[in-house]
């Protein structure tokens, strides 16, 4: 196998695409991969981050790269990796090679927690969340139940197809069936108190602020597409409730 | 209160979780989403409008997780991701988004507005720590020389 030539542009541009697709925000991305390149000696290195693609170049005349994203979650494990990676490459405590290999196997490694674990999480945010927005204990159960439904119907519906909103909208439906179901049944007291909490393990609250955080920072196109994108999930996620609405 | 106190730990260590934090950041995480909790309820409680009462919160959560990061060696976004979900608007936004697909335009714009207004509360908030490290170190820095 012929050895493979480990430039700074990979490893910038390797910790970056990491960053991104875990959901970091583009201003600390660039300002991780400009750190990286400066540690190696770069003096210019100039860096352009958004939610869909990254450029990376060394100084003016230079090659460019280019790399596209095209799938996005948080996972903050990741994140924290690369951010530990970087900070012993700014100390200058391992080499390139070694900091190439670090870097894959955390692109590679998988998420931290299983699917049955994120699903008993968010069954127990959807009832905080019930609690916490002035619910009464009898909502809590059903809140409950619902969530973890709605949160398992997304990650399944997610595995079959490619497009996110369908998977958030399927969620949503599933939230609303099983929730009118739950009232019906007779557990619980009002719908709405159920459904807010089950609904938020599914909503983008995290997207809008980030929205909001990059637009502040100047990062206009990353903030405005981060921002429609969570604008299409929340509708996605009110249209699957809103199903249901027009049934009952 | 006491409810709230416990709710609100589990509902961002929850997150934590759904977010793929650090193992060893759980509790942390829920510990800093907590107070911010508290604060914003305790505030609202008072009679003070969500809006401020958000920001207040959101100032407090970004204090906090910058100890937490300096303290933990992690990135600052894990414990803020966490930190700030309780705050995030993200219920208004769904039952806004609910009120537009059931023709109730009043009320979803209303409920938009106020999603925005306490979006950029938060960001606010957030930044403000941030402003409030860069000064710090700029003095700490003037000192020196």
């Amino acid at each position: 196998m012929k050895e493979e030539l480990i430039t700074v542009e990979k490893i910038c541009l390797i910790a970056g695409k990491i960053m991104l697709i875990s959901g970091a925000e583009t201003h600390r991305v660039e300002d991780t991969m400009n750190r990286i390149a400066r540690a190696y000696g770069i003096t210019n290195p100039q860096s352009y981050a958004t939610p869909t693609g990254i450029n990376f170049s060394i100084d003016l005349a230079t090659t460019t790269n280019f790399l596209r994203i095209t799938s996005r979650s948080t996972d903050l494990h990741k994140i924290a990796e690369v951010n530990h990676v970087s900070r012993q490459i700014v100390d200058g405590a391992i080499s390139k090679q070694q900091a190439y290999y670090e870097l894959q196997h955390i692109e590679k490694s998988k998420l931290t927690f299983s699917p049955t674990v994120q699903i008993i999480a968010a069954m127990l945010v959807s009832g905080g969340f019930t609690m916490m927005f002035g619910g009464s204990w009898q909502d809590f159960i059903p809140a409950l139940l619902a969530g973890g439904i709605g949160y398992a119907g997304m990650l399944a519906f997610g595995k079959l197809v490619e497009i996110r909103f369908l998977a958030d909208f399927f969620g949503g439906f599933v939230i609303g069936v099983s929730s009118f179901l739950f009232l019906w049944l007779g557990l619980g007291e009002t719908i709405d108190s159920v459904i807010i909490g089950a609904v938020m393990p599914l909503v983008p609250g995290l997207h809008i602020t980030n929205a909001i955080r990059d637009l502040m920072a100047g990062h206009l196109v990353s903030g405005i597409s981060k921002g429609i994108e969570a604008l299409l999930t929340s509708f996605a996620i009110g249209a699957g409730v809103a199903i249901m609405y027009a049934f009952f | 209160m006491i409810t709230q106190i416990v709710m609100s730990f589990i509902a961002a260590a929850g997150f934590g979780i759904l977010f793929n934090a650090p193992r060893n950041a759980l509790i942390q995480c829920g510990t800093v989403g907590m107070l911010g909790w508290i604060l914003y309820y305790s505030l609202v409680q008072q009679g003070m409008d969500v809006v401020p009462a958000t920001t207040f919160a959101a100032m407090l959560v970004a204090i906090l997780s910058h100890l937490c990061a300096r303290f933990f060696q992690k990135p600052i976004i894990v414990f803020t991701v966490s930190g700030i979900i309780p705050l995030v608007p993200g219920g208004i936004a769904y039952n806004a988004m609910r009120h537009f697909v059931e023709n109730d335009y009043n009320t979803a714009i209303q409920l938009s507005t106020q999603v925005m207004l306490l979006a950029g509360g938060i960001a606010i908030g957030l930044m403000f720590s941030e402003v409030l490290n860069q000064i710090l170190k700029k003095i700490v820095k003037l000192q020196r020389t």
